[in-house]
């Protein structure tokens, strides 16, 4: 057979790695960085497969298996954050389990670390407690409308402009890459997509003005840095969200404040 | 509450940063004084201290401003040391490797820069407003005090850096505060950027044109 498939000398080699993830057995104990070597690692496997193999070498050694989140595995569901070389998901703008590892070069070393930020505490290794988001969600990230049945469309009109940059916050998936890159661990993305998706729409109208107090304020509370505006949020984020979106959440926190607007104590 | 909230902070911040950028930009233009001669530039000290008068008693306008600028810059401190320890507290573990990808050299200096503006300021006042600090010392005329300060290196160096810190300052502060006042969006985020390094460059420049004529010996 003159064809190279299922001839293993001239296939080509996998990568070889070098990895040096947080291990940290629980919120209580103090972590440290970990190096392991992990071999013949196809440029086809996500970050999450490359992580797989390694947990199923460490199963095999009798070791503990490096605890991440994840979950959809198709860059949708925002759980599978991590800190990859000092990036928020690495060094492409996806989520985790979009990363390939064509991204790496054979022979690299990688740092892994979780997203760190005192209101996300560690659970173990790289898996941080998000539920911080939850809470701001909770404060004010929502509309109260009967549900049932979907209403005609047609009968509340949206201009498309407002719809499409409602739209674009609204793809934000709550994975927290944006406080982990923020050099002040501000939550101000995040809070500032959920604010302008709602804020754009008509349904979000009646509650706007106590949406975007009560969130910040439950951004506050949760022990969140404020916003400097510089902006690594935006570029470290899956989803793209602009900064535009933190100019509409102040604008709309002066206009609420204005109008008399207090945070729900 | 509202005063807790970290984007009241910011707003102060802003306010009081575009309350000081308006005084630097009469300041600056004052300056040019110098290039009219000493007569001019000492003169103009003195329609400072009588500005308003007769209508006002001897100073009032200046000491209102001085007011108003003492008031500025404690808030914009209290502003900044208060989101520096919020920051502090909301990461107390640092990031083994961490990688900026966004962050402008201006943003990053953006703290540290203002410790050594807070600092220069005091120096500026002992060395130029009371003379103490300055070589030519306090019995000499504002003119006099300017160019002595600018023909020894050592001053002039600590002039010119924290010039260009401060404008490194401003490209951060001017778009940082439109974002923060809710003005900017996506439309105008390149024309804010363009405008505050513009403004920066701009303001810097028309200070640092005086040292510039002591140093080459313009004015002298």
């Amino acid at each position: 057979m003159q064809s190279s498939v299922g001839n293993p000398a001239a296939e080509k080699r996998g990568m070889n790695l070098t990895l040096r993830i947080w291990r940290q057995k629980d919120p209580t104990v103090k972590g440290k960085m970990v190096t392991y070597k992990v071999t013949d690692i196809s440029p086809d496997m996500s970050f999450l497969e490359m992580l797989d193999v390694l947990n199923e070498q460490l199963i095999l050694q009798g070791d503990d298996p490096v605890a991440f989140d994840h979950d959809c595995r198709e860059g949708i569901c925002g759980m599978c954050g991590v800190m990859i070389n000092g990036e928020a998901h690495g060094p492409q703008q996806t989520t985790t389990c979009q990363l390939h590892m064509r991204s790496f070069k054979d022979g690299d070393s990688i740092d892994i670390e979780p997203w760190r930020a005192s209101p996300f505490p560690v659970i173990k290794d790289l898996a941080v407690d998000r539920r911080a988001f939850d809470r701001i969600i909770q404060a004010g990230g929502y509309i109260s409308v009967p549900t049932g049945t979907a209403p005609e469309a047609h009968s509340t009109p949206v201009p498309k402009k407002d719809s499409d940059a409602a739209f674009d916050a609204a793809t934000c998936i709550g994975c927290g890459a944006c406080v982990a890159a923020c050099p002040n661990a501000s939550s101000m993305l995040f809070t500032a997509a959920k604010v302008t998706h709602l804020g754009l729409l008509p349904q979000g109208q009646p509650e706007r003005n106590d949406r975007v107090v009560n969130m910040v304020a439950q951004q506050d509370r949760e022990g969140f840095g404020g916003c400097t505006n510089i902006g690594e949020c935006s570029h470290a984020c899956p989803k793209g969200i602009s900064m535009e979106t933190i100019s509409r959440l102040n604008h709309d926190l002066l206009g609420a404040l204005r109008a008399g607007a207090r945070p729900k104590s | 509450m509202a005063k807790t909230n970290s984007v009241f902070k910011k707003v102060v911040m802003a306010v009081s940063g575009i309350i000081m950028v308006l005084f630097l930009i009469a300041h600056m233009i004052g300056n040019l004084h110098i290039f009219q001669g000493a007569e001019s530039f000492n003169e103009y000290s003195h329609w400072l201290r009588r500005l308003g008068e007769p209508a006002l008693p001897p100073r009032t306008l200046l000491t209102t401003i001085e007011i108003v600028l003492l008031v500025s810059v404690i808030a914009h401190i209290w502003a900044a040391v208060s989101l520096w320890r919020q920051a502090k507290r909301a990461r107390p573990q640092a990031y083994v490797t961490k990688k900026s990808v966004a962050q402008s050299y201006a943003s990053r200096t953006l703290r540290w820069g203002g410790v050594i503006i807070a600092g220069f300021i005091v120096y500026h006042i002992l060395d130029l407003t009371f003379g103490v600090a300055n070589v030519a010392g306090t019995e000499a005329t504002p003119y006099d005090r300017t160019v002595a300060s600018f023909q020894n290196p050592i001053a002039t160096a600590v002039y010119v850096i924290t010039l260009i810190l401060l404008g490194m300052h401003l490209r951060h502060g001017i778009w940082s505060a439109m974002q923060t006042l809710g003005q900017s969006n996506r439309r105008r985020e390149r024309t804010v950027n363009a405008f505050a390094i513009v403004f920066s460059t701009l303001l810097i420049a028309g200070y640092l044109v005086v040292p510039a004529a002591v140093v080459f010996g313009l004015v002298d």
